[in-house]
């Protein structure tokens, strides 16, 4: 009984991954196209992509105000950083994932927290998050169930990583 | 259902199965009628849509508990309790093997029988089931939050933990009482002294009110019979415990006669609030023993194992009250309380009739001293002042009695393979279903509370022969769904379970569904070895141990790569799964194993211990899928002669050593 039932449950696993794999190229090839060109069928008079520092990402946070930075909350963000990113992401140096060095330059800052927060939707809809996906063999992003205000601190911390 | 039963009624059996099986023919003609009316949609759960019910079942033979979905019948996880279990590493690595350990040493293996939901005020509450073991007797305690095993006890002076383990309506105890009598305390002596020297207990386990920590509160020492199954009272009998009886002839071999000589046996009625009464009052005797009481520590992520050595032993000659005997036909097996606590139901296993006692009645007869004899102090009651009815089912063999919320019964009959049933207070037999075949246990949403669900019950079968496909000589145990919400029951669905479902309770999903937890946090995680980021990951030496500091992540291992171990080492790898997502666990296993992979949640550690005979480069990599670069998910351990110098060495992309 036992053994039909893993049986059963690696035939269903092997039917899901052949699924996932699927739908993995399909996102890759689809990625490998330049977003402006998606972009042109639908709206010709628009043909450069966004400038990234106005693309905001898909999740919970809509529009934050960053103030002078605030060197407790990053000192905060620096350990949550270690202890929940660090396996996949450094600073100054391209790992599992991107470089974050100078992120906040490259970034808007509800982008970064979107990505942190909602790392699922964000591979899926966000067409920056969705070449970086592809770029980097996509590997997801874990989803480290962190807080908005534990993202907000990480993302205080990258501010100082310019 | 023990082999005795099976022996014992193999005539009886027989019949019944060639009469049972003639019957599925005719059962084939009643399925059609079935499909052709809403069977089908009623127990359809479509796909992504949850059940209503879980359904916990006990595994028997296989020692764990399975759990169901209703009413769809589809197995969600087995939970590993008494059993070891490779593939969740359970009673394999180093944090559960102490779960397992006895006053035997490691037994690798458990006969579960009872599985037991919590209960406050008469109601299931979610929060823990409870398990017997019945070859070395424990009770183990699951947490439902996390579906995870956290505490097992063992009960010393007994054998054969059958009668266990049953609940009160506050979870105040869970109680047990022993099956095989055996000498108290344990020694050596003549088999045939069976009637001088052999004896039985009843064990209540405290059950702390808000950690579910138990501890042996005290023991009844009481003849030497079989106590078979048990009830906790409820409403106007809370404060009561009900066990059945067999072998009141104290016969030790060929029972399957010596021990169904005798027109009645007792319901043995013990007043628990009596003994704490007792025990207050010191009026007990102080036991050398020896059991093991393991705990889980759900943020060390760890068990340990606690010997204690004493135990409190009431002697029912010494204290009036405490217990009575209640004459009941014959050879009772079940033993069940209706929900408004007023009727204890035994079902005599030997005969067609299951007998009612009222509890008022036995009050009634303690307080006019209707007593008709005594054994070794316990005042046995007259059973014409405490039976208020009889259950006249036409049925033969009566097992087990669960019970609706609309006054109805409904009662197991092995032999005649079928649930009849019937209503409180007049006894009357209103209907009965076929079981196919050979029907033990049953259950209905709620069983054995003051708060049942009567939306269906669901036969737990011996038997399936020619139900399903054939898998060989060993076929599958199986469950039927049965609607009970109107007026005639109807048979809904079939389905296997794992190893043989004794017991079973069921429970609303929207009580469990919501607390059930998704991740361990990484912060609260005290596992002295754990480390909770890639920084810290490391390889330490201390003599011929080699300590791995080891953390997961999608998709990768740090570190990945190891070198300077020496056969003769003992390498342990303790496994942080650094994911704080649902749903990732990581697997670890490394080549020649000798015990099993690790499967570690997230935010959990995991140690698994691994002795290498041979010098060699060895891959070890992650067994459970978890990204589209788990292939990836991999790294090497170089393993040197012994005496070699080849430094301790490690990394994930860059190198690290020892310092």
């Amino acid at each position: 009984m036992k053994r039909h039932f893993i049986l059963t449950i690696a035939a269903m696993t092997l039917g899901l991954l052949m699924f996932a794999c699927g739908g993995q190229e399909e996102n890759t090839a689809q990625n490998n196209e330049p977003p402006q060109s998606m972009l042109a069928d639908e709206e010709p008079a628009e043909n450069e992509a966004p400038d990234p520092m106005t693309v905001k990402g898909v999740g919970p946070v809509q529009s934050i105000e960053l103030g002078e930075i605030d060197p407790a909350m990053a000192e905060e963000g620096k350990m949550l950083f270690e202890s929940k990113c660090s396996a996949c992401h450094k600073i100054g140096e391209e790992y599992i994932g991107p470089d974050l060095k100078g992120v906040t330059a490259r970034r808007a800052p509800e982008w970064i927290m979107n990505m942190i927060l909602n790392p699922e939707n964000m591979v899926k809809e966000d067409p920056i998050a969705k070449e970086l996906f592809a770029k980097f063999n996509g590997t997801p992003m874990a989803n480290q169930g962190l807080t908005e205000e534990e993202a907000r601190k990480i993302l205080e911390y990258f501010r100082t990583q310019e | 259902m023990n082999a005795k039963i099976k022996k014992l009624l193999v005539a009886g059996l027989a019949t019944a199965l060639v009469s049972a099986c003639g019957e599925s023919k005719k059962g084939d003609s009643k399925q059609e009628t079935a499909l052709n009316t809403d069977a089908a949609s009623k127990v359809y759960v479509a796909p992504g849509k949850h059940d209503e019910f879980y359904l916990f079942t006990s595994g028997g033979f296989s020692g764990q508990v399975g759990v169901y979905g209703l009413p769809s019948g589809r197995l969600f996880r087995e939970i590993p309790v008494f059993s070891q279990d490779p593939e969740t590493g359970y009673g394999y690595n180093e944090e559960t093997k102490p779960m397992l350990q006895t006053s035997y040493g490691f037994v690798p293996w458990g006969d579960a029988h009872h599985p037991k939901l919590s209960q406050t005020d008469g109601k299931h509450d979610g929060r823990w089931l409870f398990i017997n073991e019945n070859n070395t007797p424990r009770i183990a305690r699951i947490d439902l939050t996390t579906f995870e095993t956290v505490e097992i006890i063992e009960i010393p002076n007994a054998g054969g933990n059958h009668s266990s383990p049953y609940v009160t309506q506050n979870t105040e105890y869970v109680f047990a009482g022993t099956r095989f009598s055996v000498p108290i305390p344990q020694k050596d002596v003549p088999i045939d002294s069976y009637k001088e020297n052999f004896k039985g207990t009843l064990s209540f386990i405290k059950v702390e009110k808000e950690s579910g920590d138990m501890s042996l509160a005290f023991q009844i020492l009481v003849p030497g019979y079989d106590y078979d199954l048990a009830t906790g009272g409820k409403g106007p009998s809370h404060g009561w415990a009900f066990f059945s009886t067999y072998n009141t002839e104290q016969g030790y071999t060929l029972k399957e006669k010596t021990a169904s000589q005798n027109d009645k046996d007792y319901v043995a009625a013990v007043n628990w609030k009596k003994a704490e009464e007792y025990i207050a009052q010191g009026k007990y005797q102080e036991w050398d023993v020896e059991y093991y009481n393991n705990e889980y520590d759900e943020e060390k992520h760890m068990a340990t194992s606690k010997v204690e050595k004493k135990v409190k032993v009431l002697i029912p000659a010494e204290c009036p009250g405490l217990i009575y005997y209640l004459p009941t036909p014959k050879s009772p097996h079940g033993i069940d309380v209706d929900p408004s606590g007023k009727y204890i139901v035994a079902s005599g296993k030997l005969s067609a009739d299951v007998t009612v006692h009222s509890f008022e009645k036995i009050q009634e007869a303690i307080e006019n001293g209707d007593i008709i004899g005594e054994v070794d102090g316990i005042p046995v009651l007259n059973p014409e002042k405490t039976v208020v009815g009889v259950v006249k089912s036409g049925g033969l063999g009566p097992l087990h009695t669960e019970f609706d919320d609309k006054g109805y019964a409904y009662t197991s009959f092995f032999i005649s393979s079928e649930i009849v049933k019937w209503k409180l207070g007049t006894w009357e037999v209103v209907d009965r279903i076929p079981t196919y075949y050979s029907i033990g246990h049953l259950c209905v949403p709620g069983g054995g509370s003051m708060h049942p669900w009567g939306k269906y019950v669901i036969a737990l079968n011996k038997i399936t022969k020619d139900r399903y496909l054939p898998t060989g000589p060993e076929l599958t145990q199986s469950a039927q769904l049965i609607d009970i919400s109107g007026e005639k029951m109807e048979l809904l669905l079939d389905f296997p379970t794992v190893g043989e479902p004794h017991y079973a309770q069921a429970i609303p999903a929207e009580i469990l569904a919501p607390r059930s937890k998704k991740v361990f946090k990484l912060e609260d995680n005290k596992h002295p070895y754990a480390v909770k980021s890639e920084a810290e990951a490391r390889v330490e030496r201390k003599g011929n141990e080699v300590h791995v500091y080891m953390t997961t992540i999608r998709s990768h291992f740090s570190p990945d790569f190891i070198e300077g171990v020496k056969v003769g080492d003992v390498v342990y790898f303790h496994v942080t799964n650094l994911e704080q997502d649902w749903d990732i666990p990581h697997g670890f296993a490394v080549m020649g194993a000798n015990n099993a992979e690790l499967l570690i949640m997230p935010g959990q550690t995991e140690t698994l211990r691994w002795e290498p005979k041979k010098a060699g480069v060895y891959p070890f990599y992650c067994s459970d899928f978890c990204s589209a670069l788990h292939q990836e998910m991999q790294g090497y351990i170089r393993v040197s002669e012994k005496g070699s110098n080849v430094p301790l060495k490690w990394g994930l992309g860059e190198s690290k050593e020892e310092k």
